[in-house]
């Protein structure tokens, strides 16, 4: 059999002809016809920034997974890599918008100004993720892959329904970003939130990261042609993005959330980029990949490349640089500490909020769990067991 | 003889009387949940244009337009799915499922994301979703089309299961479950679907999750739900012909169920039959069975008795009949158990 496939997930390590870059691994800035104009607002100030929340991230991110080493969180799915990707897409986001995550969003929900340690309840187990998505309009943690790329199809499917598409009011018009991965695009559901969202021109942006490995099975499992190009199957625009170049992920993100807000309907993004770590805390990646592979990657940093421009162009001295290290490791304690000092929860609080009107058979468990656990209680109010 | 709902052009004016069929009322019962709350959606395959396979959506569409009453891709964890995402934005979505062998695809959007939502975010999402399915045999089906799923979702916490047996339980079930905060599956007997009964919209409906005894009687409790009332019935029938007083309870809740009325039933009569169309095994008829046990095992006078379908895929139609639960069967397992 000859295999003339081409493209697809063969070279896990060049985007391909058509991948949209503003800012190569080098530092260079470089223009794309395209989509230089959605960065072009960007100044030394909006850089700096975008400097820090990779930093930021990462940092928070060595510290969880650090913190799982140390028996602090049961697991840990580490950013590492993809903090541009991450960065660049939420950034691009406006409040009112709604944010889909996967169980690896950790920078996004940085750029929704979620508190890193909300992010920690769900891996030291203490929740299931538990906190209010309305509030910072980031929904919960998805474990299921792919489920959520539905739930953001109809969340849009409601924005449209409230006359919150394309009415040219920057504050009301709404876009929904659905992120998921290249293991999760062979799941159905991704393919059935696409026809959904193409047959009602709903305004969500699926924001695919292409981190080449879903655990131990590479891009080409998934798929034979590049992931973005699925999109044209399905009736609507997909785009490749540099998924380790925050400027361009900003620029693409941007473009695609515009034409959401403006009632064009969906488009897919495809971040080109690569999964540094492990899948988890507790996967071994030097079973299936090579390591060579990952140290081609890190010529890629996101990180190493916006330093290098932001030096090269004085939009940051060293000065900067340190004070975004010292920001850091203040972040990062913080988030030591109270992992630490989580509470674990009351365990009669594990018959609360399965529904919200009551029932008698959960009323009647609990009040058994309740008397059950009393039983053993002394007089002094120690446990007899 | 009351006038026929049917046929009255007045549809949806409030409280009329008369009878109608359970998709009628089903269609009553839906348009005025749309009627009284903006935020209720319709969507589904072909629930538009043509009024849903059975009908039951029929012309809600032409009324509330085509962003409420939303004719879907083929797809159904996408109708599902989908109907999460507009629930988290604040609506209030009910999905029709065409047949019930057909929820198997949306079976994880609704086991592992609508049952689990609310208690993923602590109480701080509620996902208002109802997912109508009509369920059950006895239409002469091909294969899928004629399944009792509903232990499935019964076993499961976080979703709430009511079946409804008659017309007047069709129109208000199914606004109570729309009205409800939690998801709720709601399983419609379609081979019932055109059968005629009382329908009063001014009445006081019972609250969605209590068990109704339907018929009184001092021998034999009969607890059924969905389209097996209507056999329970018969059966009291043909035993009062014969001496034998039943009592039938028609359960309309499989999750929550509602012991009380049960077990008041069963400390009376001091014997229980369950009949249900789906497999015995692992039932709700089991659970009935092992919880009236435990708490009525001094005043049963035989051990509770199950009837239902047996342990092979839903057969071909031609053998439905020896398939499902019938008069014969059900009177069979009465008697086994007055004989104890």
């Amino acid at each position: 059999m000859t295999d003339t496939v081409v493209g697809a997930g063969r070279n896990r390590l060049d985007g391909g002809p058509e991948l949209v870059q503003l800012l190569t691994p080098e530092g260079e800035r470089v223009e794309h016809a395209e989509y230089s104009p959605y960065a072009g607002h960007l100044d030394a100030d909006r850089l700096r920034g975008f400097y820090r929340d990779l930093v930021l991230v990462r940092r928070v991110d060595a510290e969880a997974t650090a913190l799982q080493r140390q028996g602090e969180l049961g697991i840990w799915a580490s950013l590492l890599g993809q903090e541009a990707a991450q960065i660049g897409s939420g950034r691009a986001t406006r409040p009112q918008d709604y944010v889909f995550p996967t169980y690896r969003e950790h920078g996004v929900a940085w750029t929704r100004d979620v508190d890193p340690v909300t992010l920690l309840g769900l891996f030291r187990g203490v929740n299931q993720g538990g906190w209010d998505p309305t509030k910072n309009n980031f929904q919960l943690y998805t474990i299921v892959i792919g489920s959520q790329t539905l739930h953001a199809t109809g969340y849009a499917m409601g924005v449209q329904r409230d006359g919150a598409v394309g009415t040219g009011d920057p504050d009301r018009d709404t876009a929904v970003i659905a992120y998921f991965g290249d293991g999760a695009s062979s799941q159905g559901d991704v393919n059935e939130a696409f026809v959904f969202a193409s047959v009602f021109n709903a305004p969500v942006v699926f924001f695919c990261q292409n981190n080449q490995w879903a655990i131990s099975e590479p891009n080409e499992r998934q798929t034979r042609i590049p992931l973005y190009q699925r999109a044209r199957g399905f009736g609507f625009p997909g785009v490749r993005v540099d998924g380790n170049d925050v400027l361009a992920v900003y620029a693409v993100t941007t473009a695609a959330l515009d034409r959401a807000r403006a009632g064009q309907g969906p488009t897919l993004v495809e971040a080109f980029t690569y999964r540094m770590g492990a899948h988890t805390t507790t996967d071994d990646p030097t079973r299936y990949r090579i390591a060579a592979e990952v140290e081609e990657w890190k010529l890629k940093d996101p990180i190493a490349r916006l330093k290098a421009h932001l030096s090269r162009s004085g939009m940051a001295d060293a000065d900067f640089f340190s004070r975004v290290e010292s920001d850091s490791d203040e972040l990062a304690a913080h988030v030591r500490h109270a992992c630490q000092t989580m509470p674990d929860p009351e365990p009669a609080a594990m018959f609360d909020h399965v529904y919200a009107e009551p029932h008698p058979l959960l009323d009647a468990e609990r009040q058994w769990f309740v008397d059950y656990h009393d039983s053993f209680a002394t007089d002094d109010g120690s446990d007899q067991r | 003889m009351s006038a026929d709902i049917e046929a009255d052009p007045a549809l949806g004016a409030p409280a009329r009387t008369g009878t109608t069929t359970l998709a009628k009322a089903l269609n009553l019962g839906l348009r005025a949940a749309m009627e009284a709350e903006p935020k209720v959606l319709i969507m589904g395959e072909d629930v538009g244009k043509l009024g849903g396979v059975f009908r039951i959506t029929d012309g809600l569409q032409k009324d509330f337009g085509e962003d409420r009453v939303i004719d879907t891709p083929l797809a159904e964890s996408g109708i599902v799915g989908t109907a999460i995402g507009l629930a988290l934005r604040g609506y209030r979505p009910v999905c029709e499922i065409q047949f019930d062998g057909f929820i198997f695809p949306a079976y994880d959007q609704i086991v592992t994301q609508l049952a689990k939502m609310a208690y993923r975010s602590q109480g701080s999402v509620r996902l208002p979703v109802v997912i109508r399915v009509p369920f059950g045999g006895g239409i002469g089906a091909v294969e899928h089309h004629s399944e009792s799923p509903e232990a499935y979702f019964a076993h499961t916490p976080g979703l709430r299961v009511v079946s409804c047996s008659n017309p007047a339980d069709a129109y208000w079930m199914v606004q109570q479950a729309i009205a409800s905060d939690d998801p709720v599956l709601f399983f419609e007997p379609k081979r019932r679907y055109y059968e005629k009964g009382e329908l009063d919209t001014s009445a006081t409906p019972d609250p969605l999750h209590a068990a109704r005894v339907v018929r009184s009687g001092a021998h034999v409790t009969v607890a059924a739900y969905g389209p097996m009332v209507k056999v329970a019935l018969q059966a009291a029938d043909a035993a009062a012909e014969e001496g034998k007083s039943l009592e039938v309870i028609d359960l309309r809740s499989l999750s929550p169920i509602d012991f009380a009325v049960l077990q008041a039933s069963v400390l009376k009569t001091g014997r229980l039959v369950t009949v249900h169309e789906a497999p015995v095994f692992l039932g709700l008829g089991s659970e009935i069975a092992a919880r009236i046990t435990e708490n009525c095992f001094y005043a049963l006078e035989a051990p509770v008795l199950r009837v239902g379908g047996f342990s092979i895929p839903y057969p071909a139609s031609r053998l439905e009949e020896e398939y499902l639960p019938d008069l014969d069967r059900l009177m069979d397992t009465v008697d086994r158990s007055l004989a104890f």
